[in-house]
């Protein structure tokens, strides 16, 4: 127990070391270990920052300010829009040749449900409609196990098919929706020029977005929530919509409200989709002689150029209507064929929202609505205020543990105190070093440890009184304290590392950064406590020789 | 440097813990009948994360009475708001928390009334203080908050029952029942003493109980390490006598160990800011009640549970 190999004393030295220079760069300014590139915003480490560690830990949203939103995607809309697409898939497999006779092909509650007029026919029809019916994509390369629908043609009904979508299909959808919701959102993020946002998956139908520095979370809930699905329509001027949009309409004629209206106005439009958003090759803020103010620009790709000029040779002097989010952005005459693939969105745009615009039709539509579920927005000034008051409370415990263990203890005490420095310099260097992320109920998991990894060192410390009170020798005391006391400490930090593990695995966003400092806390109090305390102890023996413990 | 207080601390102690262990128990089980009753009859009050709804934080001036700050977030019709003083925030403003319930919606309609509210409430708030300065919002759906309460519960469930594992796995059966016996006592009468306050219970609420646990826990097995070392070395010694003489050999350590954690704490409650009052407030009554219960639950338990005495395992 007394003796430290020359290999143990170097390990402890590194250790010891390396927290020191990992925690070092959190106490000088950036400015002094960056050289910051003002042309794209990096930052190269300079002078003898090259050589050690230079990165600082990093803060919660909690502590530096921002916005931590968590979004939901609507999955009923994605389940019912897979239906409805598998109903037209399925009109579509009934028209081939020869055509079977539906009388209907209809979205009855979760299923999809075809009812022929001839019965006799049913099997035919439920040939085509298992053609349809292919393995899941579940997205990795592989084929699913599963097929993506259940068919089931009831013997006591002779004209029915009822088709459902199985689970397996259900969660490939899923998948697929947030991992398309989420590069949708990260395309819009980055156009927006923000810092480092964070965006990931949360579970099966929620997605987290996390942008530092944004303490208005409506931007981010305008930008993100927005579908921007974009599509192409011919105007049908020759049904009225009636003074609210309530009227009747025919089949394949839809109502939508003109957006810069303010609801007030209302256009009859072929629901037919002539060109999506999926056609879009880009769109950029320019301007434009017949326009006042910015506008927005836009260019098809090449088979969208081609279905545009075709659409503008054939309907001149008709109007077709660009439809964002059921409502209409704009509604030009056609006057000529444009041929070139391109155009413009006018009207009323002030530069940011043509801006907006522009960076929601570049990202793409996201396949589904997605409603915030949860926000959680800290203005920089409140991140001050809170990690300001956080090391001021880290400092002052720190403090008052040292005074009162150095009163009780004497030069023990002072060796607690070295082995509890090391131990914050452990904490803070091992969270620079890993990459944790400090948050505010990370700092009182801080100030915790501090107050409970003395208890190794009083566990020691009383055992080696009682050694001393049955006439040990400083050095047997020695010896067999830290002994004797290591199944405790053991056990009592085992113990006290589960609930950190558990809140960990089970605690939502901010209470994580607690699990994270009491959970790194409890592994280098154990180490200092027992093996820093421990050297400085033996070193203190030899060189004092004491013939008794002042214990 | 020879100077040491730790010399003063009597040595050798032999308060009869033990024999007062009815009276403790009748002590614990009044603190338990008592926060049960608290419990059921007052209830917890529960934070934003619990609770669902809208919540922010504002600095307003001095000269800002609380009551028209309340009157502007009941204006907005969307519920009854509470408004609750947090502290100054410089020489003339002060920090409210202002929040409103829930929103009512089914499902996603509900989510979008949410953020609605959060919308007119900051709007109304702006518009009737110019210079109001807003801090910081929380707006928590019904679904995320029902899961919150889920997974916090389940936390303090895993966790305990990790625990009692542990301990049966380190020690015998009879320790693992003393043990929780003593945990849950901690965590009834913590949950009791926020039900008596009507301190918020919130998130960090959860992760202080845990905390509380595994301190709990820490004090608990420091005294039953030493027990099972003297049952080993007084073979002859009345179960009685040795859990007495194992309380009071740890006595010093239980002591020392409360008070500094006890010292950081009460920093942190006094200058660690508004966010972590409940935190530490939890978290000092919790060290309290953990000594507590170590020395007067979780050792006495071990002469109704009949622990043996001549196990061999190491």
């Amino acid at each position: 127990m007394l003796h430290f190999g020359r290999w143990k004393l170097l390990s402890i030295l590194i250790i010891t070391l390396l927290g020191v220079m990992y925690t070092i760069p959190n106490f000088v300014p950036e400015t002094d270990r960056y050289t910051i590139n003002e042309a794209d915003g990096t930052a190269t480490p300079k002078g003898i920052w090259r050589f050690i560690p230079s990165g600082t830990i990093n803060l919660g949203l909690d502590l530096q300010g921002g916005s931590h939103i968590v979004f939901e995607v609507d999955m009923d809309e994605v389940r019912d829009a897979q239906l409805e697409a598998l109903a037209s898939d399925i009109r579509t497999a009934l028209r081939e040749t020869p055509p079977l006779l539906a009388r209907s092909v209809s979205v009855i509650g979760d299923e999809v449900v075809v009812l022929m007029v001839r019965p006799e026919e049913r099997d035919v029809a439920r040939e085509r409609i298992d053609a349809l019916n292919t393995p899941v994509d579940t997205g990795v390369g592989q084929v699913g196990l599963t097929n993506m629908y259940d068919i089931a043609a009831d013997p006591a009904d002779l004209s029915a098919i009822r088709i459902s979508v199985t689970a397996q299909q259900y969660e490939a959808i899923r998948n697929r929706t947030l991992e398309q919701s989420i590069t949708v959102i990260r395309r819009r993020l980055d156009g927006l020029g923000t810092t480092d946002p964070t965006i990931a998956r949360s579970g099966d139908r929620r997605v987290l977005v996390q942008v530092p520095g944004a303490d208005n979370p409506q931007e981010i809930i305008d930008l993100v929530g927005t579908q921007a699905a974009m599509s192409f329509h011919m105007v049908d001027e020759s049904v009225d919509p009636g003074p609210n949009g309530q009227a009747r309409t025919p089949p394949g004629v839809s109502v939508f409200t003109m957006a810069d209206t303010g609801g007030t106005a209302w256009l009859a439009v072929e629901t037919r989709q002539r060109l999506t958003g999926e056609n879009l090759n880009q769109a950029y803020v320019t301007s434009h002689p017949n326009y006042v103010g910015p506008v927005v620009g836009f260019r098809l790709d090449t088979q969208g150029a081609l279905i545009f000029g075709e659409l503008t040779r054939t309907n001149r002097g008709r109007r077709f209507a660009i439809v964002l989010d059921d409502e209409i952005i704009t509604a030009p005459s056609i006057n000529e064929p444009i041929l070139s693939g391109s155009g413009v969105i006018g009207g009323g745009y002030t530069y940011e929202s043509a801006n907006q615009l522009v960076i929601l039709l570049n990202a793409g539509a996201l396949p589904a609505t997605l409603t915030p579920v949860e926000q959680r927005v800290v203005t920089a000034s409140l991140g001050r205020d809170q990690i300001e008051s956080g090391q001021l409370a880290v400092m002052i415990g720190f403090g008052l543990v040292i005074v009162f263990m150095v009163a009780m203890y004497g030069v023990f005490g002072l060796f607690s105190t070295m082995a509890l420095l090391v131990n914050v310099f452990l904490i803070l260097g091992g969270l620079s070093g890993l990459g944790m992320t400090l948050t505010l109920p990370g700092i009182a998991g801080i100030i915790l440890t501090i107050g409970m990894a003395v208890d190794a060192n009083v566990l020691i410390f009383e055992r080696i009184r009682e050694e001393v009170r049955n006439n040990r020798t400083p050095v047997q005391a020695l010896q067999a304290g830290y002994e004797r006391a290591l199944a405790a400490i053991l056990d009592a930090n085992i113990t006290t590392f589960i609930a950190a593990a558990v809140l960990y695995m089970l605690g939502a966003g901010p209470v994580r950064g607690f699990a994270v400092t009491l959970g790194v806390g409890i592994v280098t109090s154990v180490f200092t406590a027992f093996v820093v305390s421990r050297l400085l102890a033996v070193v203190w023996l030899r060189a004092t020789k004491p013939k008794q413990l002042p214990l | 440097m020879s100077l040491a207080l730790v010399k003063f601390l009597p040595v050798g102690t032999k308060i009869p813990f033990i024999r007062g262990r009815l009276i403790a128990l009748a002590i614990s089980g009044l603190f338990i009948v008592f926060s049960m009753f608290e419990f059921a009859t007052v209830g917890i009050n529960f934070g934003i994360d619990f609770r669902g709804g809208i919540q922010t934080e504002v600095a307003a001036l001095n000269t800002t009475p609380i009551e028209s700050l309340r009157d502007t977030a009941n204006g907005l019709d969307l519920g009854e708001a509470r408004v609750q003083g947090a502290g100054g925030a410089g020489e003339d403003r002060t920090t409210y928390l202002i929040s409103l319930p829930l929103q009512e919606g089914e499902g996603l309609e509900g989510e979008a009334a949410q953020n609605t509210a959060r919308q007119a409430l900051e709007a109304a708030l702006l518009a009737a203080y110019p210079d109001i300065e807003m801090r910081g919002t929380t707006v928590i759906g019904g679904a995320v908050s029902g899961e919150l309460i889920v997974t916090g519960f389940t936390a303090i469930g895993v966790a305990l029952f990790l625990m009692l594992i542990y301990i049966w796995f380190r020690f015998e059966w009879q320790y693992s029942v003393g043990a929780i016996v003593a945990l849950t006592h901690d965590v009834i009468a913590t949950i009791g003493m926020f039900s008596l306050t009507q301190m918020t219970f919130d998130l960090a609420t959860v992760a202080a109980i845990l905390t509380i646990v595994g301190y709990s826990m820490n004090d608990t097995v420091v005294v039953y390490d030493r027990i099972r070392e003297n049952l080993r070395k007084y073979k002859r010694m009345p179960l009685e006598d040795v859990l007495n003489l194992s309380i009071n050999d740890t006595l010093s350590r239980t002591i020392l160990t409360s008070v500094t954690t006890l010292v950081a704490l009460i920093s942190l409650y006094l200058i660690g800011g508004t966010a972590l009052k409940g935190f530490a407030f939890a978290m000092i009554w919790g060290v309290m009640i953990g000594t507590f219960s170590s020395v007067f639950v979780a050792a006495p338990i071990l002469l109704f549970t009949n622990v043996q005495r001549e196990s061999n395992d190491g």
